[in-house]
C-alpha cells in the first residue's frame, strides 16, 4: 500500500495513500471519556510498519477505504475517523503488536451489538496487509453502556427468584446429548433435580430433531421439573433450548416453555447477536431467565493471533443481556488459562473491572449499575475438584457436572447428591475459616463418610485431571509478591 | 420428605456452635443477621415471618444463637432459618441463608396437575402445611405467625 504513495502527494490528491498519512494514526491523540477503545493484536505483513498496520485497522474499521475519496471533505471527517493512538510491541515477539484504537461514540447505534460488531470486526479481519488480527479487549464507555439494558434479571434477581443463596448453583447437561426419547430425557431431568441439582440443561445441539421434537421434550421435561420441586420444596429449572431456524420458531418455543412454568430458557450463540437481543427482551418481558450456550465461539476465540478474545464476546453478551454464559472451568476438559478465565468471570460479574494484564484485561471497564451475568462452568468437572472450582470461580457461578452426575455408578440422583454434598461441605468449611483449598481433599473425604454417593464419586473420578497447555495465555504473568 | 432449601440442607443439622461459626463469617463480611420462621415452606413463600428485626449491629455471634434458641422455644415445630444480609452497593440481597429448625414431621407438598388440551398440564404445588388455618397447624408456640 505505501509503495503506491507518490512523493509530495497532498492529503486530498486522488490515489492511494498510507493510512498514517490519512490521519488514522495519531500518537498525540488523547482518548475522550466517551470513546470506545479497542486493543488489537496485530501481525503485519513483512515490511508493513506497525504504526501503518494499526492505522490501517483504525481506517478499515471506521471511515476509510483503500484510496483517497474527496467526499470525506463533505464531512467532519476528523471526528468520524478512528484513531490508532498507541502501538506496543508484544513482549517476546518481533512480529506482533498491540494497537490501541479510539472510536468516537457517534460511530455506533445505541443499544445495537450488531452495529458495534459490524464496525469493529466487520471488514478488517480479512485485510491483506495483515497476516493476522485479534480483538483483545474493548473499553465500552459508560455513556454507551447505558444504551443497553443488560441481563434480563442478573445475578442478584436470579438468586432472589430461585431463593438460593451463599453457594454456587449446580447443574448438569442431559446425556447422551443426542438420541434420547422425550420420556427418557424427562427421567434424567427428574433424577438429577430430585437428587440435589438446581438446574438441568439441554445441550447446544438439542433443538427439535426426529428422535425428539421440541414440544414432546418440553412436556416431559417440565413434568420432571415440577415433580422434583414437589419432593424437595426447592425451585428447580431446566434450560429448555429454544434455538431454532427463525425468530418465529424461537418465540413459539419460548412461549410454550413459559406456559408450562419453566423458570428458564436457553439459546445458542449461533443464533446471532440480534436474535440474542430479541430473546433477551422477551425474557425480560416474560420473567424467564435466559441461559446462553457459547456454541461455536472457539472457532474465533481460541487462537492467540487471530479472532476475537472471549472477554470481548462476554462484554457484548452482558450488554445485549443474558443471565447465564458459559465462561470456562480452568480445571475441566475445555480450554482455559486460570488468569484468563478469571478475567472472563470478572467481566461477567463486577460493577467495575480494573485493567489487569495478568488476567488479559487491557482497560478499566465501568458497568454502572448494570446487573452481572452468572458465569457457567461446564465440561469435564467433577465433585473431587470442588475446592479448586470454588477457589478459581467463586460463589456466583453455576457448576455444571454433566458426566459427573449422569455417569455416577449409583445412578443419576446419587450423582447429583454427591455434587451437592461436596459443594455444601466446601462452603461450610470455607465459612468456618478453614484453608479449604489445601484441605479440600480431606474435607471431601470427611463428608463422604456420611454420604456413600460422594465416596463413590471420589473413587470413580477423584484423580481425573485434564492437564494440557492453554493456547490462549496472557502476555504478562503475575509475579508472586510473597 | 426433607425440604432442601437453604445453603446446608444436604448436611447434618448444624449444631449451635456451627451456627455461630457461620454467623461469625457473616459478621466478618459486614452482613446483618436475621432469624425468620414459617409453617409453610412452599418454595414460592419467600416472606417468612421475622423474629424481631434484623441484627445490624451485632458484634458477637452468640447473640444470634440466643435469638435462634428463643425462636425455637416459641415455635419448636416451625421452620426457622438464619439469613445473612449483604447491604453493600451492587448486592443489597441475602448472602447466605440456612435452616436451623424443622418440624418433627415435615408435611411436604402435593403436585396438582390440571390437564388441558394438546397434552398440556398446568402444575401447582400444594403445601400440605396450609390444609389448616394458621394457628391450628400444630407446631406449638402462640399460633402467630
Amino acid at each position: 500500500m505505501i509503495e503506491h504513495e507518490r512523493d509530495g502527494q497532498d492529503r486530498w490528491d486522488a490515489g492511494v495513500m498510507s493510512y498514517v498519512k490519512m490521519g488514522y494514526y495519531q500518537a498525540d491523540y488523547e482518548p475522550k471519556d466517551t470513546d470506545i477503545l479497542a486493543a488489537f493484536r496485530v501481525t503485519p505483513q513483512p515490511g508493513v510498519p506497525p504504526e501503518e498496520a494499526g492505522a490501517a485497522v483504525a481506517g478499515e474499521s471506521s471511515t476509510a477505504t483503500w484510496t483517497v475519496v474527496w467526499t470525506d471533505r463533505l464531512t467532519a471527517h476528523e471526528h468520524y475517523q478512528a484513531k490508532c493512538y498507541r502501538v506496543e510491541a508484544v513482549p517476546g515477539s518481533d512480529t506482533t503488536y498491540i494497537a490501541y484504537i479510539a472510536y468516537d461514540i457517534d460511530l455506533f447505534e445505541e443499544g445495537s451489538i450488531a452495529n458495534l460488531t459490524s464496525s469493529i470486526i466487520g471488514n478488517v479481519f480479512g485485510f491483506k496487509a495483515l497476516v493476522a488480527l485479534r480483538l483483545e479487549d474493548l473499553r465500552i464507555p459508560l455513556h454507551y453502556v447505558k444504551t443497553f439494558q443488560g441481563p434480563p434479571h442478573g445475578v442478584v434477581t436470579e438468586r432472589e427468584y430461585l431463593n438460593k443463596y451463599g453457594r454456587p448453583l449446580l447443574g448438569a447437561t442431559t446425556k447422551p446429548k443426542l438420541g434420547l426419547s422425550a420420556r427418557n430425557y424427562g427421567r434424567v431431568v427428574y433424577e438429577a433435580l430430585r437428587g440435589g441439582l438446581d438446574f438441568t440443561k439441554d445441550d447446544e445441539n438439542i433443538n427439535s430433531q426426529p428422535f425428539m421434537r421440541w414440544r414432546d421434550r418440553y412436556l416431559f421435561v417440565m413434568e420432571g421439573v415440577h415433580r422434583a420441586q414437589a419432593v424437595t420444596g426447592e425451585i428447580k429449572g431446566h434450560y429448555l433450548n429454544v434455538t431454532a431456524a427463525s425468530m418465529e420458531d424461537m418465540y413459539e418455543r419460548a412461549e410454550f416453555a413459559k406456559e408450562l412454568g419453566s423458570v428458564v430458557v436457553m439459546i445458542d450463540l449461533t443464533v446471532g447477536f440480534t436474535a440474542m437481543t430479541s430473546m433477551s427482551r422477551w425474557c425480560r418481558d416474560n420473567g424467564v431467565l435466559l441461559h446462553l450456550h457459547r456454541a461455536g465461539h472457539s472457532t474465533y476465540t481460541r487462537q492467540k493471533s487471530h479472532g476475537v478474545n472471549f472477554r470481548v464476546l462476554t462484554k457484548w453478551c452482558r450488554l445485549l443481556g443474558v443471565d447465564h454464559i458459559h465462561a470456562g472451568t480452568v480445571v475441566g476438559k475445555l480450554e482455559g488459562d486460570p488468569g484468563m478465565v478469571r478475567g472472563y468471570y470478572d467481566t461477567c460479574r463486577q460493577g467495575f473491572t480494573e485493567a489487569n494484564p495478568a488476567h488479559g484485561i487491557y482497560f478499566d471497564q465501568d458497568w454502572g449499575s448494570m446487573p452481572g451475568v452468572m458465569p457457567v462452568a461446564s465440561g469435564g468437572i467433577h465433585a473431587g475438584q470442588m475446592h479448586q472450582l470454588l477457589d478459581y470461580l467463586g460463589e456466583d457461578t453455576i457448576l455444571q457436572f454433566g458426566g459427573g452426575t449422569i455417569g455416577h455408578p449409583m445412578g443419576v440422583a446419587a450423582g447429583a447428591t454427591a455434587n451437592r454434598v461436596a459443594l455444601e461441605s466446601m462452603i461450610k468449611a470455607r465459612n468456618e475459616g478453614r484453608d479449604y483449598l489445601s484441605e479440600g481433599g480431606a474435607i471431601l473425604r470427611d463428608a463422604a463418610k456420611r454420604c456413600a454417593p460422594l465416596q463413590a464419586a471420589l473413587d470413580t473420578w477423584g484423580d481425573v485431571t485434564f492437564d494440557y497447555t492453554s493456547t490462549d495465555t496472557p502476555d504478562v504473568v503475575a509475579t508472586p509478591t510473597s | 420428605m426433607r425440604v432442601t432449601q437453604g445453603t446446608f440442607s444436604y448436611l447434618p443439622e448444624l449444631t449451635d456452635d456451627e451456627i455461630a461459626k457461620q454467623v461469625a463469617y457473616g459478621l466478618d463480611q459486614g452482613w446483618a443477621v436475621a432469624v425468620e420462621l414459617t409453617d409453610d415452606p412452599h418454595p414460592r413463600n419467600v416472606l417468612w415471618e421475622m423474629w424481631e428485626l434484623p441484627m445490624f449491629d451485632l458484634l458477637d455471634p452468640a447473640g444470634a444463637v440466643h435469638e435462634v434458641n428463643a425462636c425455637r422455644q416459641a415455635f419448636p415445630d416451625h421452620y426457622i432459618r438464619v439469613s445473612l444480609y449483604d447491604a453493600s452497593y451492587g448486592r443489597q440481597t441475602t448472602a447466605l441463608a440456612f435452616i436451623v429448625n424443622r418440624p418433627s414431621q415435615e408435611p411436604g407438598f402435593r403436585l396438582e396437575r390440571q390437564e388441558h388440551a394438546d397434552r398440556q398440564v398446568r402444575y401447582t404445588l400444594h403445601s400440605h402445611a396450609t390444609d389448616r388455618p394458621p394457628g391450628q397447624r400444630g407446631g406449638g408456640g402462640n399460633g402467630q405467625p
